[in-house]
This record gives C-alpha cells, structure tokens and sequence, in this order.
C-alpha cells in the first residue's frame, strides 16, 4: 500500500477534484448567483466575473421586492424566523422528553421499553404521509392548523427517536459502577441522574441536539401539510417565494442562501458525530 | 495509572444493580420498579400520538370518503385496494417509485464506495475532503431541488449552458419527459452518495489491519485483495447503508415536489406524490389513504429486514442484551 507510483497518486488526485466539483459546484453557483442581478444572471456565457451587488440580500431584509410589473411583499424573513422558532423549540422538547426516557431503555431492561423503543424506531421509516393525512384533519377539530405549537408537537416526530437512539448508545457506553458509588453513598436517584448520568453522556446529547436541529430545520413535508402561511419554514416558504416571484432569480438564490447557510454551518460545527449520528449508532465511527 | 487502575478494578466487582435495589426499603423499591415506566411515559405517549392518526389511515383506506362528496361517505371494505389492480395509474406509480429506488440507491452505492475507497487513507486532505462533502447531505432536499432548478434553468441555467456546449442544445432536463427521471435522480445522488460514503468510509478505516498486511506480504494482486478482503468484509456496512437508503428513496418527496411535483404528465408519480395530490387536488382521501398504506407495506418489509440485521450488528458491538 506504502509504494504507490506517480501516476496512481495523479489519478487519486484528478478524481477527489472531480468529486469535490461535482459535490461543491452547486453551492458555489448558487453563492455566486445570490450577489448578481438579473442582467448579470442572464448573460450568456455565464461568467465567473461581475460586479457584485447586495442588492437581493436588500429585498429580501427589507421584505420589498421592486419589480417592473409593480412592488411585491416577500414574507421570507418570517419564515426563517419560523424555522430558527420550531427547530429551537421542538429540539428542546424532545431533548427533555427524550434524555430521561433515553436513560430509562439503557440502564433498566423493561418489556415495554423494548416496545416503545422499536415503534419509535418502525416509524422512523413509516411513509411520513402515513401520518400527516388523517393528521390535517385532526388538526382543523383541534383548532391546531395555525399555531406554532401543532408543527411543535408533530416535530417530535422528526427529533424524539433520533435523539432516544443516539443518547440511549451513548448511556450505554458509560458504566453504570459510577452511578451506583455515587448511590451508595446516600444521594437520591434524581440527584444521581442530574449530578453524574447528564455530565457524562453531554457530548452524546449535545451531537443528538444539534443533529436533531438540522434534520427539524430541513423538514418539508410536515410543514407542507399542516402549516398555514403566517407559520411556514423556510424549506416550504422557499418553494411558494419561487412561484410567487417568478423572474426574480437573485432574489431566489439569496433566499436559498440564507436558508441553508445554518445547517451547513451547523454540520461542519458537529461534523465528528454525524458519522454515528445518522447511521442512528448503526455503524461506530 | 494508580487511580485509572483502581477505577477499573472498581468497575469489575461493583454490585450489580439488582442487589442495590433489594438492599432498600419496600417505598423505594416501589418507586424504583414504577421509575423506568414514569420516565419512558413522554415516549410512550408520542408512540400514542403517532398510532391514532396511522390507525385512522387504515380506516379510511378502507372507505369511501372524498371530501367535496361528503354524503357519499362509506365503508366499502377493500374496495379501494382492488381497484388499483386494474388501475393503470397505480401501476405507474409503483413501477416508477421502485424504479426510482433502484436507480438511486445504485448509483449512490456505486460512486460512494467509490469516494470512500479514495479518500481512505486519513491523511489531512482526506478528511477535509470527506467533511467538504458533508455540505449537500446537510443541505435541505427541498433546497437542493431549488438549487438545481436554477442550475438547469432553459434561459440561463449553467448546466443548461454546458450540455449545450456539448451539443444538446435543446437538453430541457426536468420538464422533458424523457429526462425528468435523470435529473430528479442527479439530484438524489448530490444529495445522498455522501451518506452512503460516509458510512462506508467508518466501515473501511475499522477493518483489522492484518488480512492486508499478509496479502501484500504475498504479492497477492490488488483486484483480488478488493474482492475477496475488502468488498466482503465490508458487506455488513453495505447492506445497512443500501437499505437505509432504499427506505428513504422509495418514499421520496422532497425533491421530486419541489422539482417538477410529479410531473411532466405522470413520468414522477412515486407514491408519496401521488397520494399527496390524490389527497389536496382531487380531496379523495379513501384511495389516498390506501396508496400510503400499500407503499407503507413495502417499507415495513424492508424495515423489518433491517431492523433484525442491525439488531445483529449491535449485539455484536454491545454484547447480547
């Protein structure tokens, strides 16, 4: 493996750029296309030099879009407020439902912790649609349609299992032996949780939140189907922006700009977990 | 060294948990049988929460039940189900989802083995390389189906320019029928080969050394050293990546939504599509309802096949439970 000939090592090299272009390219585009106007976006041939404007970034801050064919509101900025609003809350909803649970299925062995885990676990890879139908139309009966605290609820679809297989491997991993020192010498069991189980499994919490974040701020579908426009996230407002704006293409790669820079800051942030992460500790990394 | 010593002496013959727990007084080991349950009851309920609405699914697939006909309402048993035997749309679907399925999971299996396998070695570059491709699998799919469109856009889009350059001047991706499926699939591989490659990547770099260093002791050539050492001592991290994957596309959404919304015509009617607008456009949500309970059918299969593999998987990493 050590002796590898010149021209193995070119090959190597050529076909990482290839991969890194294929994979980068887009993003970089979009990048670029974000600090254009119109003009510049359709000239042809494209070019990778231009005066850049902060002009689509404007319209988009500012809410107003001036067209030829008159003004135009663009609710955007609310809708990256709904998403930082619903991915914050639900993530830590389901942190605080799911680390005391998480704990539950790794220290006590319980037939119905078994049940609950693999229901939640079937479900993770049930049709989402399954549920979001007949959910609709609970929704408009519950009077659930246009409030923050129906997607928040639904949300815990997306966080809970997540963050209960992730931190139930982590709990695992930690040897209860400290636990029962720390019990032994007279504390409670809330205490011994607080105090020694949470400290030790942080990292493994912190991973699970954090990914949960990007997978809730990702989410489509649900808010597709059970939000009201006042309460959109961004994957969906993205996508009613274009239709609405028609032409406006500058405005469109902003948009989509300011929508994905949080994941993907978020991702390089974590990127040590996401390995064991999204593979749900399938495969330790 | 003392200290760590002590602590894993300590570790080895500390009392177990049973005998802790019967050492106490009868109210705490009341408290302590009920705490697993009292602690798993917010899980529990959000089971509860998902099992209403899903079995409320299965009873509408079961009627007849359109919302604009609401005096029409009625159970009609499987009816709903043995119309799609005869129903060339539900044959569309189900062929052009599992062909979805396929062509997807293959091309990411393909070309993620194959990044894995170059960026292998963890030298420096490697690893920033295999974290830069961590950029479009944290990218929402939605997104990403927006950032594409941009790109393949007739009047200005970039890769619109450049098949042009080769030739295909009137190349109109995602709203010709004969190249929709191609460009919602180019989409799926941008967005998910790294997934795969990043699981098969951890699998690579946690092989045991050894079978390599002898068979290059050996001479042995390298093509077989990948196909007898490699590829099957790999094989139980290609099998989960392929089938979580397999999962996910078979019920794709995101991206074939916001990219042509099943369109043109029916060329992308996958499953969760179609019931999505049997459901919103034509408000029959009898059939919608049936659709996603014989897509959910398929993936409870899969599911249950790779529930049980993983199982395997863990016990072997944790030790039987």
């Amino acid at each position: 493996m050590n002796q590898t000939s010149t021209l193995e090592r070119i090959i190597r090299g050529v076909l990482i750029a290839l991969v890194l272009v294929f994979f980068l390219f887009p993003i970089f585009w979009i990048l670029l296309m974000s600090f254009q106007n119109n003009d510049q976006i359709l000239r042809i041939p494209p070019s990778l030099f231009f005066e850049p404007t902060l002009q689509n970034y404007l319209a988009l801050l500012t809410g107003r879009l001036e067209t030829t064919a008159g003004n135009l509101d663009i609710a955007f900025m609310r809708n990256l407020g709904n998403s930082l609003l619903l991915s914050t809350c639900s993530v830590l909803l389901s942190l605080a439902l799911g680390v005391p649970a998480a704990y539950a299925f790794a220290r006590y062995k319980f037939r119905l912790g078994e049940n609950i885990a693999f229901t939640l676990l079937s479900f993770r890879f049930a049709p989402p649609l399954l549920v979001l139908l007949p959910l609709s139309l609970f929704f408009k009966h519950l009077h659930l349609t246009d409030t923050y605290i129906g997607l928040i609820w639904v949300y815990q679809l997306i966080c809970l299992p997540l963050i209960l297989w992730i931190v139930r491997g982590y709990f695992e991993d930690i040897s209860p032996d400290i636990e029962h020192a720390y019990r032994i010498s007279g504390h409670g069991w809330w205490k011994t949780f607080r105090k020694i189980a949470i400290p030790l499994a942080r990292p493994g919490i912190a991973a699970a939140g954090l990914l949960a974040f990007i997978f809730a701020w990702n989410n489509f579908i649900f808010a597709l189907i059970l939000a009201s426009a006042s309460k959109q996230p961004v994957t969906v407002g993205a996508l009613a922006f274009v239709t609405a704006s028609g032409i406006q293409y500058g405005q469109i790669a902003a948009a989509i700009v300011l929508s994905v820079t949080p994941t993907l800051l978020l991702a390089l942030y974590a990127q040590r977990y996401l390995v064991e992460g999204l593979s749900l500790g399938a495969v330790k990394g | 060294m003392a200290l760590t010593d002590s602590v894993r002496s300590g570790m080895t013959t500390a009392t177990p948990h049973a005998q802790t727990a019967t050492r106490r007084p009868g109210r705490h080991r009341l408290t302590r049988r009920a705490l697993p349950y009292l602690l798993s009851l917010p899980a529990l309920l959000v089971c509860i929460g998902i099992l209403i609405p899903f079995f409320t699914a299965v009873y509408y697939s079961m009627m007849r039940f359109r919302l604009n006909l609401p005096m029409m309402k009625g159970f009609i048993w499987f009816d709903n189900y043995i119309s799609f035997l005869s129903d060339a749309a539900f044959w569309n679907t189900m062929s052009i989802s599992l062909l979805y399925a396929f062509v997807t999971v293959t091309g990411e299996l393909i070309l993620g083995l194959g990044i894995a396998l170059l960026l292998v070695r963890p030298t420096r570059i490697n690893n920033a390389v295999s974290i830069m491709l961590l950029l479009p699998l944290m990218t929402a799919p939605a997104l990403a189906a927006l950032m594409w469109k941009l790109m393949t856009n007739p009047n200005f889009g970039i890769l619109s320019y450049l098949v042009g350059l080769l030739g295909f001047t009137d190349f109109r991706w995602a709203s010709d029928p004969s190249t929709a499926l191609l460009t919602v699939v180019l989409v799926d591989v941008w967005v998910y080969t790294p997934f795969i490659m990043i699981l098969l990547l951890a699998g690579l770099r946690s092989l045991p050394k050894q079978p390599f260093e002898a068979a290059a002791l050996d001479g042995v050539p390298r093509s077989f050293v990948f196909f007898r050492i490699t590829l099957p001592m790999l094989m139980p991290y290609i099998i989960t990546a392929s089938l979580f994957r397999l999962l996910d596309s078979i019920q794709q959404f995101d991206i074939v939504y916001s990219m042509t919304q099943g369109g043109p015509g029916d060329t992308l009617m996958v499953f969760q599509v179609q019931s999505y607008l049997e459901f919103f456009q034509y408000t029959n949500v009898g059939r919608s309802a049936a659709l996603l309970i014989v897509l959910w059918a398929i993936t409870y299969a899969l599911s249950n096949l790779f529930i049980k593999h993983w199982l395997k998987l863990r016990e072997r990493a944790h030790g039987p439970a």
